[in-house]
């Protein structure tokens, strides 16, 4: 027996999530148009959209929560509602934010929570939600009543509630809502934890920052469609780099530039410095010093010249037509 | 936030096993029910029901005439057995109703106003089982509630009248212990009276996920169902109506003991638990959960 490398493996093993052509429409509204996602196992993904996006409209479906209007959903290699009883107990999920009975202690929470699920076993039931609620830095708070919690300590619980058992696939609607830089931190880093134990992380979020922190794998959303997925290596290739000119000489700056064949613009007018004339570098048609010699050439002064990465905010911002919130 | 070993190697490639646990959730589902406050409120309430009616028929100096007043009323002051009857016949038309319609109406809508639905259900708890869980808690709470009025009604009986051998409607006399037994056969009679009016409930709770609208709802239902009841115009409508059956209890005092109106009760109140159990089923298993 040869051992099956992994081109070899159906995609559908090597899939955590899949769907094809994913739609709901409530009345007349459609929340998910016909998205096609595809989520690798292993990978940490990043479900990317501003608020009504549809994002936590996706993942109540592909977790049967609500039916589908039409597509079809694959979760880790079973269809999706009807896999249900086999494909759930393997998945730990947070869905639009954390729920709790506020009568009950935060341990009490889980452990009714844990025995919803019958493939959990009772005798390490408490310690399971011991361990969980450590692992969220909850120990402290674990026989507090839920009323008496922040939201962020809520959120916490709603993360330990997702690993109360060991899970080959997490979905997190939004995990870092509500919670501090701190908090924030503390969740990236136990998402990478836990993706190196091999655990598929699929994570939604209206924040770019996040993504590009803690992901390998992205899918942008945008009013219901999926406007771009992949790794994020690759999504971030799609941008163009671009040159940045500071000059108190603009106007010719402009001149040379579009000489040259490249399409200067100013910088936006919400740009700090207003003697900034900003130019896409298409291809590789100039070299950088070359441009640099023709300004000077043009008798342009340079007070400044850069070559600026493409960034992936521009990109969402064009794909998405949206800004997204700026994490501190 | 430590990582622990518990995780190591966190890809099981063959389904745990279903542990024997699949019992775990009802046990959860009636200590969260039970250690409600909402829950012990309502049954300190109908605790209280025996308590009031017995105190104020002690201080009160009047005899009632016989047939004056709720059945039974007037045989208070001379066997403390008879507190727990009249106190079931009061408690039933409103306030029993009442308890039901909270704990039923709460079942699905109020786990869909906390949102806790979502969570059960991915864990998953399955629907079904799910829904099932929630009815026996709802029966359970029957079953308590009746419990709870029929001791407290024999307690607080002892303490403030005679206690001695019954004589019932029938004229015939029977043991105190075999009254006490009485009593608990009139507890499961209104138990399971009860039942419809549960299922009817855990039916209207999965259409909303406003608990309170649910739980008012199922009391306008057995309202509406009483007033039915004594519209002679409807009279053919009267032996379907769920609460047709509610103060038939009275059967279970006479000797020999009469279990007719039981058996008819409980066939009754099986239609209601099969026509409702479908409907509650159907729309469960479909429901898109938004919450
Ligand atoms: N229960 C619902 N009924 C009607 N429309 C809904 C419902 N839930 C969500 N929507 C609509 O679907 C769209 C997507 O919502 P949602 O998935 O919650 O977005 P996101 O999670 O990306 O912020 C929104 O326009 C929202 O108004
Ligand atoms: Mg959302």
């Amino acid at each position: 027996m040869t051992s099956v490398t992994p081109e070899l493996t159906p995609p559908a093993q090597s899939l955590a999530i899949e769907s094809r052509s994913l739609t709901k429409r409530f009345g007349r509204q459609t929340a998910v148009n016909g998205i096609d996602l595809t989520v690798p196992r292993g990978s940490v993904f990043g479900f990317l959209g501003p608020n009504g996006s549809g994002k936590t409209t996706t993942i109540r479906m592909l977790l049967a929560l609500s039916q589908a209007t039409s597509g079809t959903i694959t979760v880790l290699g079973q269809s999706m509602p009807a896999g249900l009883h086999e494909v759930l107990p393997r998945v730990g999920a947070l869905v639009e934010g954390p729920a709790f009975y506020p009568f009950l202690s935060g341990a009490a929470n889980l452990r009714r929570l844990d025995t919803a699920d019958r493939h959990a076993p009772g005798q390490t039931r408490r310690a399971r939600v011991h361990l969980a609620l450590e692992r969220v830095g909850l120990t402290h708070a674990a026989d507090k009543k839920v009323q008496a919690y922040s939201l962020g300590m809520k959120q916490r619980l709603g993360i330990a509630n997702a690993l109360l058992l060991p899970r080959e696939l997490l979905i997190l609607d939004e995990p870092t809502n509500g919670l501090d830089p701190q908090g924030t931190r503390e969740v990236r880093s136990l998402v990478r934890s836990l993706a190196a134990e091999g655990t598929t992380v699929f994570v939604s979020s209206h924040l770019l920052a996040e993504v590009e922190q803690m992901c390998t794998h992205a899918a942008v959303m945008s009013a219901g469609s999926i406007v771009a997925q992949g790794t994020l290596a690759a999504l971030r290739a799609v941008g163009e780099a671009r040159i940045r000119v500071r000059t108190p000489d603009t106007a010719g700056a402009l001149r040379v530039l579009t000489h040259l064949g490249l399409e200067p613009t100013r910088a936006p007018l919400d740009d700090p410095d207003p003697n900034v004339v900003v130019a896409p570098l298409v291809g590789d048609s100039w070299l950088p010093e070359a441009i640099v010699t023709a300004l000077v050439a043009g008798g342009v002064r340079i007070r400044g010249f850069a070559i600026e990465d493409p960034s992936l905010e521009e990109r969402f911002v064009a794909l998405t037509g949206e800004g997204f919130d700026v994490v501190q | 936030m430590s990582s622990s070993d518990v995780r190591r190697g966190a890809r099981p490639s063959v389904m745990p096993k279903r542990s024997s646990s699949g019992w775990s959730l009802l046990g959860s589902e009636i200590s969260v029910l039970f250690r409600r406050r909402r829950t012990c409120a309502m049954l300190a309430a109908v605790a209280l029901i025996p308590i009031l009616l017995a105190v104020a028929v002690r201080l009160s100096s009047e005899a009632l005439a016989p047939g004056e007043g709720p059945p039974f009323l007037d045989r208070v002051t001379q066997n403390g057995l008879f507190v727990g009857f009249t106190a079931m016949v009061v408690a039933i038309p409103l306030f029993l109703p009442l308890t039901i319609g909270v704990v039923a109406g709460d079942t699905i809508a109020g786990e869909a106003g906390l949102g806790t639905l979502r969570y059960l259900l991915v864990a998953p708890a399955g629907r079904v089982r799910l829904l099932l869980v929630k009815y026996a808690g709802a029966a359970l709470f029957c079953l308590v509630a009746t419990l709870t009025l029929t001791v407290s009604g024999a307690i607080i009986g002892a303490v403030l009248f005679p206690v001695g051998p019954v004589t019932l409607l029938s004229g015939d006399t029977i043991s105190v212990s075999e009254s006490l037994a009485r009593s608990l056969l009139v507890a499961s009679y209104v138990t399971v009276s009860l039942l419809g009016l549960s299922m009817i409930g855990l039916f209207i709770s999965t259409l909303t996920d406003v608990p309170v609208g649910a739980m008012a709802a199922t009391i306008v239902v057995s309202v509406v169902a009483q007033i039915l009841d004594v519209i002679p115009q409807l009279s053919w409508l009267h032996p379907w109506l769920f609460s047709h059956y509610w103060l038939g209890f009275a059967d279970l005092l006479r000797q020999p003991l009469d279990l007719g109106s039981f058996g008819q009760n409980a066939i009754l109140q099986l239609c209601y638990l099969a026509i409702f159990g479908a409907l509650a089923y159907s729309r469960f298993v479909t429901k898109d959960i938004l919450s």
